[in-house]
């Protein structure tokens, strides 16, 4: 928090006279004021890991309130509904748009997708360090919101009026716009990044780079900005008029003034379903890498495989009311996204399918990325699966909003965003780095967080069975949910958490030691195909010695009659 | 066990865990299927020394039928969940069914007043039973609730009834059930409105026709003292009458009297008249 922080501060310093600078103008110039793609990669990377310390601190918070209501949560202080309300909505906000949009997308793209496709650098590099900066702009708003008076925004993350749009109600005058303003800067920054891929990706490829020869993760992480670039139009619109109804006192979405608040949840998740999936895609797409080289086998029918994601993309933009069965929308628009939101699942199941099929007939090495991608895989299945009970409107009615929603959708982003998130970090570490990993370290991590999230969510998904509602800070006030066996699976998915963290700190651990003395990679210690690995570990300015050129498909492994069981694309026979 | 964690008390509380059924039970078959595949095959295609993996494209119809077949087949127990979601949906949300009887659903920051129509059954009649935080119905007869929301949205609902419906400003919203199952539930605010949104509760009690006759007996007799204060009023029309409710404007001071652990009743705005979150005529 505090890096970037100062980092930022000193722009206009340094600016103005290079003279009072703190930092030399070399290492200025390297680290924060660089367009080198991979640089750019790594800020995101570091943001996004500081930001997940934050808003894993605030789920450490608030679950700590819940399964011991009212008493003094050790490292925080007493949780009042106000800060609980407060500890939610931004542990929403900064997991999915300051931890796995910068991880997933902004991070891996920028680092991946030139050296992927074979060039030196993105298209517009300058655009690429202006979209950090933004991101970094709006990171620091963000945070900056949680120390004005009367604390940070508390009215969800999905910000529904009217108590998002009158002080009146949401109680925090200063907290709520900057929210919004970190939020639509946020969004800003990733429009222009996406720009940056989907033209990178058009138009840099190496000699050879067919559309059908490039790696799944480009295509997912492409396929995901336009999807983004898409969705999130209506809504940085709809956050501008909110922004309007908090301090210019518009009506926007005031009812009492002709506005309506259904207006902002249609904008809001016509976004916000696009967006499961502009997450999702790109941590599929590396779990495709990653599964194919440790399994030492071709993925099963790449082609199916893009059309599943090109068809999951188009359907997401057709199923956002699902969100708003019981919102009061007309009652007859339940069916029509019902139809379409089971449709969903279809690609997605096939997707899944296709994964397991790569499974089959390969030689599996178990090694920490790989136990990764595979639990990416397990985990994902129980939040998908548990979807389709949401996605259908009958069931829906008793589900809405209760911790079986947020026990679903935390195995769909939890996976997302930090197993995906982790099997990239342990499988590129050697190239991003120049330096392994430590396995042991990694494999003890992998399994201190793979059963303790199953440990948070399963209780949960129980809970919401017997109907807890969300974002209630304390159940002792309802009688029903006061049970003690309910007050017991909310102190096991507490202690689970608990547990949950503290192997972060392994990773932490590992992380740091491997980036200064782990043992020096090699070119490409996966023996895999993709072009990343035929540069320099890590790879210098300008990525490649001699650019390369593209023979074949990304994923031939085992292929019969070769000494080696894997083929690099741009090896010329 | 779902009948274990949260009794099914409406008429309907039943279709809609049929349809939960229906779905764990399809939905779980794939889940199995897939689990079971993905362990067998770690296991069977572990790395063993001296072996090398097979070349699969998957893109020869042979092999593809092992995403094509199960894909045909997902379609169709996706067909059985769509059709099962509309029946059940249409029961519960999309039709109404004429009522016996109607009670207003008043929600606000943070509490909830529900209006019953009296002896006579209609309202804004002298002998409405308004009553805070507490709701009493009829026991065998279709009630139709109209639903309100005097600032921001909450949400209706009653996880024993299976019931949910947002509030919204501006709207009246119209819902049915119909409960056999007397005894007393949870009504809950399910959709954020505030800090005070973790207190926001209510209990609804399902009284057999003889208590409830009794309940309206008892709450009919009003004191002719009151007959003058200003009732907190029902909204007749909300939208337009709505902001001029001062119980509507949380203000500045309301809401910092929501402790931890406090009785829902303590931060309720709501009729400034009462006193006493207990049941009270609405004299007018």
């Amino acid at each position: 928090m505090a890096e970037p922080a100062t980092a930022h501060a000193q722009h206009p310093h340094n600016g103005a006279g290079h003279d009072h600078a703190h930092h030399d103008e070399g290492f200025f110039k390297k680290y924060l004021w660089s367009t080198d793609h991979k640089m750019i990669g790594f800020q995101y990377l570091f943001t996004g890991m500081l930001m997940a310390i934050i808003g894993g601190y605030f789920a450490y918070a608030f679950r700590m309130q819940l399964a011991y209501p009212g008493a003094s949560v050790p490292g925080y202080g007493a949780v009042s509904p106000s800060d609980y309300l407060m500890l939610v909505t931004n542990h929403g906000t900064i997991m999915i748009f300051w931890v796995a949009m910068p991880v997933l997308i902004a991070a891996f793209g920028n680092f991946l997708i030139p050296l992927m496709i074979g060039c030196d650098d993105m298209v517009f590099p300058r655009l690429n360090r202006l979209s950090y900066q933004l991101f970094l702009l709006s990171a620091i708003v963000l945070l900056i919101s949680f120390f004005v008076p009367n604390g940070g925004f508390s009215g969800a993350w999905t910000a529904y009026p009217p108590l998002s749009s009158q002080a009146a109600y949401h109680l925090t005058p200063l907290g709520a716009p900057l929210w919004l303003l970190a939020v639509a800067l946020e969004f800003v920054a990733f429009l222009i990044g996406g720009i940056n891929f989907v033209t990178t990706v058009m138009n840099s490829r190496a000699p050879g780079m067919t559309p059908m020869r490039i790696p799944m993760v480009v295509w997912m992480i492409v396929i995901a900005s336009i999807l983004f670039m898409a969705s999130v139009g209506p809504l940085v619109a709809g956050a501008v008029l909110l922004l309007f109804d908090q301090v210019l006192g518009t009506h926007v979405y005031d009812p009492n003034h002709g506005g309506d608040p259904l207006l902002w949840q249609h904008l809001f998740w016509f976004f916000g379903h696009p967006e499961v999936y502009v997450v999702l895609l790109p941590a599929m797409g590396i779990v495709a890498e990653i599964i194919t080289v440790f399994a030492r086998k071709k993925l099963f029918a790449y082609k199916t495989v893009l059309y599943t994601a090109i068809a999951t993309g188009i359907i997401s933009f057709f199923v956002w009311a699902h969100h708003q069965f019981v919102a009061g929308i007309d009652p007859r628009m339940a069916n029509i996204f019902t139809v379409t939101t089971l449709i969903i699942s279809i690609p997605i199941a096939e997707m899944v399918f296709v994964y397991l099929a790569t499974l089959i007939g390969g030689s599996i090495r178990f090694t920490t990325p790989m136990l990764w991608a595979l639990g990416f895989l397990g985990a994902f299945l129980i939040g998908g699966v548990t979807g389709i009970f949401l996605g259908s409107s009958g069931s829906d009615i008793y589900f809405h909003d209760t911790y079986f929603v947020v026990a679903h959708f935390h195995f769909t982003f939890f996976p997302i965003a930090f197993i995906g998130s982790f099997a990239a970090i342990t499988y590129w570490f050697p190239k991003m780095f120049g330096r392994m990993m430590n396995e042991t370290l990694g494999k003890i991590h992998f399994w201190g967080t793979i059963l303790p999230v199953n440990g948070i969510f399963l209780p949960l998904f129980l809970a919401g069975l017997a109907g807890d509602h969300r974002r209630i800070y304390s159940y002792m006030n309802f009688p029903d949910s006061a049970k003690p066996f309910l007050q017991d699976l909310r102190i096991m998915a507490t202690i689970s958490l608990c547990v949950l963290i503290a192997f972060q700190f392994v990773f932490l651990y590992n992380f740091i030691t491997s980036l200064l003395r782990g043992p020096k990679a090699s070119k490409n210690p996966w023996n895999a195909n993709t072009l990343e690995w035929t540069a320099e570990s890590p790879p210098p300015h300008g990525n490649f010695a001699e650019m390369p050129t593209v023979h074949r498909g990304p994923y031939e492994y085992g292929m019969p009659g070769r000494d080696q069981d894997f083929w690099p694309q741009n090896a010329a026979n | 066990m779902f009948e274990s964690l949260v009794p099914r008390a409406s008429s309907f509380a039943g279709d809609i865990d049929d349809q939960i059924w229906l779905i764990a039970i399809l939905a779980g078959f794939w889940f199995c299927v897939a689990t079971g595949v993905f362990f067998w095959s770690l296991f069977r295609y572990r790395h063993r020394p001296g072996e090398r993996s097979q070349y699969i494209t998957g893109e020869k119809p042979e092999e593809k039928r092992w995403i094509t077949i199960p894909h045909n087949l997902i379609l169709i127990c996706d067909v059985f969940i769509v059709v099962g979601a509309i029946r059940v949906w249409y029961h519960v949300k999309q039709q109404l069914p004429p009522p016996e009887r109607t009670i207003r659903v008043i929600s606000q920051q943070w509490a909830w007043t529900f209006v019953d129509p009296g002896v006579d059954g209609q309202f804004d009649t002298d002998d409405d039973i308004k009553t805070i935080d507490e709701m009493h119905m009829k026991s065998g007869t279709l009630y139709h609730y109209k639903l309100y929301s005097r600032d921001v949205l909450h949400s209706f609902s009653i996880p024993a009834f299976r019931v949910k419906h947002d509030a919204i400003p501006g709207r009246i919203i119209t819902g049915w059930f119909k409960s056999d199952r007397p005894g007393a539930y949870d009504i809950q605010c399910n959709e954020i409105c505030g800090i005070g949104h973790g207190i926001m509760g209510a209990r609804l009690y399902v009284d057999t026709p003889q208590d409830f006759d009794a309940w309206i007996k008892k709450n009919t007799a009003a004191p002719p003292a009151l007959a003058v204060t200003p009732a907190t009023p029902a909204p007749a029309q909300p939208g337009a009458a709505a902001p001029a409710q001062p119980a509507a404007q949380p203000g500045a001071a309301a809401p910092v009297a929501a402790p931890t652990g406090s009785v829902p009743a303590a931060a309720a705005p709501a009729a400034p008249a009462t006193p006493q979150p207990s049941t009270q005529p609405n004299a007018r």
